[in-house]
């Protein structure tokens, strides 16, 4: 990357994601995953410790302000540089890469890196309704404001310029066409709801593992058209904490650091009613005629996760990331948007998605999920469960993606997790990615093995 | 108030916490956490500002949505400014038909509008317009919706001037007597 000094990941630690965790408010939950950061790397001090940066969604799920200030006040971080991050359900990735601007920018040696979210203190629906406050609250929340409802309407153009457009074109009544292609993608997200509740089995700190048949998972209840209960996170208290050090510094504590090779950020508009219509930002292995008949972004792809992409991709070098890479944990708070997600950062062309999941790719190749797959491994996506499976502590979630990436890449998820079914064998490259208000906010991080 | 009562299940916890203001978790892990009650409301003194137009459009029943004379961009949800070239917009009658952009079912909901469902939402397309408009559709069989369906914009009697002032109807629907 331009002028800038290398930062790594040093350690990690992460609460057990859980619907509630009445026995620890959110200084307690980032203090315990902060204690265990600090236990893998015990040649760091506090006073080792520059800065922090502290991330957490929302006022009205703490209800506190300033609750970062009462996170550094607790860990004894006091009087030191601190700020919070807030980017919606993007908020643990920016947190990342917050931290790695102290240290890149060369202010700071040592930065802490801590999210957390506390969303059991209201009911469900209630909770669904703080995160709806996260959309146009003039135009979009009165209408009956429901985060899975606009994603819901996302993922049925999709399934209209990728299936109904294409697969079922032959088709002629339009209703039908459509509802045989909604039936299919239906079936496709519950392949992945499979995949990403079945990783989780071998992964300790995740909320629902689950072992799930095709049949319960497609016909689990409908939240939103076609949306249902098992392809949808749910909400979560959980905390979760990386440290990251400058290349002077990184190995005076540990001898197995992590770099961040790229970080790219995208954005895109609050509504979805106003995402414009233009041309595909290209990767270099697509063409412009590859998309000539489509208006992009619409609402059916995530612009600002291309964008991220794109920038963390040039920063890293990465060419090809089907090669370069060797798993992605990325933001599945819908089994859909996983979907979407692997061609906003190319793991296949826009339109391919479908294929890639029904194919076998994003699968683990030791996990048994009870599918024949063509083939399986190509590309691990989300093999710690995902949002789906590990739960969705939104100012955590990023961060424990980072955790987890850390982990594969050293080659310790057998230590951390007492289980190392789910360590992508010789892992060197992973990508992270954090996703926040129907696509307005996307990170991309890119770690790999030093 | 009395002493709380103590629970093994936290969802009878959050019960009992709701009912008398405060319960005892005991919590499987040794501890026992004291939950209690704690309301928050808030009255809200919001002015639409910039975009007030549109919602007093929709009280005479009319679509208002904004153009960019500049450089030619055209929103049906208002902008006071072009996102493309940051030049201030004219307001313009929307037609009053669209199609359906895209579509769906919401079979939950924020707490607010859980009594009001299962409700249609639907992204509308107005001919030559290059944004949309998020509403609800009424008055159509879940099975009978689909993409590219045409669809009619229906305006409260009684406006709340909220943006649920208007929904769509399908085109086919005639009009009720008034």
């Amino acid at each position: 990357m331009p002028a800038s000094r290398k930062v790594y990941v040093i350690s990690g630690g992460v609460t057990k994601f859980a619907k509630a965790h009445p026995d620890m408010d959110f200084r307690l939950m980032v203090k315990k995953a902060y204690d265990y950061a600090m236990r893998d790397v015990p040649k760091l001090k506090k006073s080792d410790i520059d800065s922090s940066r502290i991330s957490y969604f929302s006022d009205h799920f703490a209800r506190q302000l300033k609750a970062a200030s009462m996170v550094q006040d607790y860990l004894g971080l006091n009087p030191k540089d601190s700020r919070r991050i807030e980017w919606g359900g993007a908020t643990g990735g920016q947190a990342i890469q917050a931290g790695w601007e102290a240290v890149a920018s060369g202010r700071n040696d040592v930065c802490l890196v801590a999210g957390f979210e506390t969303m059991s203190h209201v009911e469900t629906w209630k909770g669904n309704e703080f995160i709806a406050l996260a959309s146009d609250t003039n135009f979009d929340y009165p209408v009956g404001g429901f985060y899975t409802g606009y994603y819901a309407l996302m993922v049925q153009r999709h399934i209209y310029e990728y299936l109904r457009k294409k697969k079922f074109a032959k088709i002629k009544d339009e209703r039908e066409a459509q509802r045989a292609a909604t039936k299919e993608a239906m079936r496709i997200m519950a392949m992945v709801s499979v995949k990403n509740h079945m990783n989780a089995l071998h992964n300790p700190y995740s909320q629902y593992p689950q072992k799930i048949s095709m049949e319960e998972a497609m016909g689990g209840e409908l939240i939103s058209y076609p949306l249902n209960r098992p392809s949808i996170c749910t909400m979560s208290d959980g905390a979760a904490v990386v440290i990251l050090a400058s290349e002077d510094v990184a190995y005076k504590y540990t001898d197995r650091p992590v770099l961040i090779k790229g970080v790219g950020c995208g954005t895109d508009t609050m509504r979805l009613a106003d995402r414009p219509e233009g041309k595909v930002p290209l990767f270099a292995w697509e063409k412009e005629k590859d998309y000539s008949d489509l208006k992009y972004p619409g609402v059916h792809s995530f612009r600002a996760g291309r964008t991220a992409a794109l920038e963390a991709y040039k920063n890293a070098r990465i060419r090809n990331p089907l090669k370069e890479l060797d798993f992605v944990e990325l933001h599945d708070a819908y089994a859909s948007s996983e979907i979407q997600t692997y061609e906003d950062i190319g793991l296949c062309k826009y339109g391919e998605g479908y294929d890639f999941v029904d194919k076998g790719h994003p699968f683990m190749k030791d996990v048994d999920y009870g599918l024949r797959l063509q083939t399986r491994g190509t590309m691990p996506v989300n093999p710690s469960g995902g949002l789906i499976a590990c739960g969705h502590p939104v100012g955590a979630t990023g961060i424990m993606q980072g955790v987890f990436a850390l982990w594969q890449l050293q080659g310790t998820i057998g230590k951390h997790f007492g289980d190392d079914r789910l360590q992508v064998k010789g892992a060197r490259r992973g990508l992270i990615h954090s996703h926040a208000g129907t696509g307005s906010s996307v990170t991309v991080t890119i770690m790999e093995k030093a | 108030m009395a002493p709380p009562k103590k629970f093994a299940k936290f969802r009878d916890v959050m019960e009992e916490a709701k009912k008398s203001g405060a319960a005892i978790y005991q919590n499987p892990v040794g501890t026992n956490d004291l939950v209690v009650l704690s309301p928050y409301s808030i009255k809200y003194i919001h002015s639409y500002a910039e975009d007030s137009e549109f919602f007093l459009g929709l009280a005479n029943g009319k679509l208002l949505g904004s153009e960019c004379k500049k450089c030619n961009t055209k929103y049906a949800t208002p902008r006071s400014h072009c996102m493309n070239c940051g030049h201030s917009t004219q307001w313009f009658k929307l037609p009053l038909e669209g199609k359906v952009h895209s579509w769906t079912t919401c079979y939950f909901g924020s707490e607010e509008f859980l009594n009001e469902t299962p409700f249609n939402l639907v992204l509308v397309e107005f001919e030559g317009v290059n944004s949309f408009l998020l509403s609800r559709l009424t008055g159509v069989e879940q099975k009978d919706i689909y993409i590219e369906m045409k669809v009619r914009a229906e305006f409260r009697a009684e406006p709340r001037y909220l943006i649920s002032d208007v929904h769509f109807v399908p085109a086919n629907v005639k009009p009720a007597k008034k």
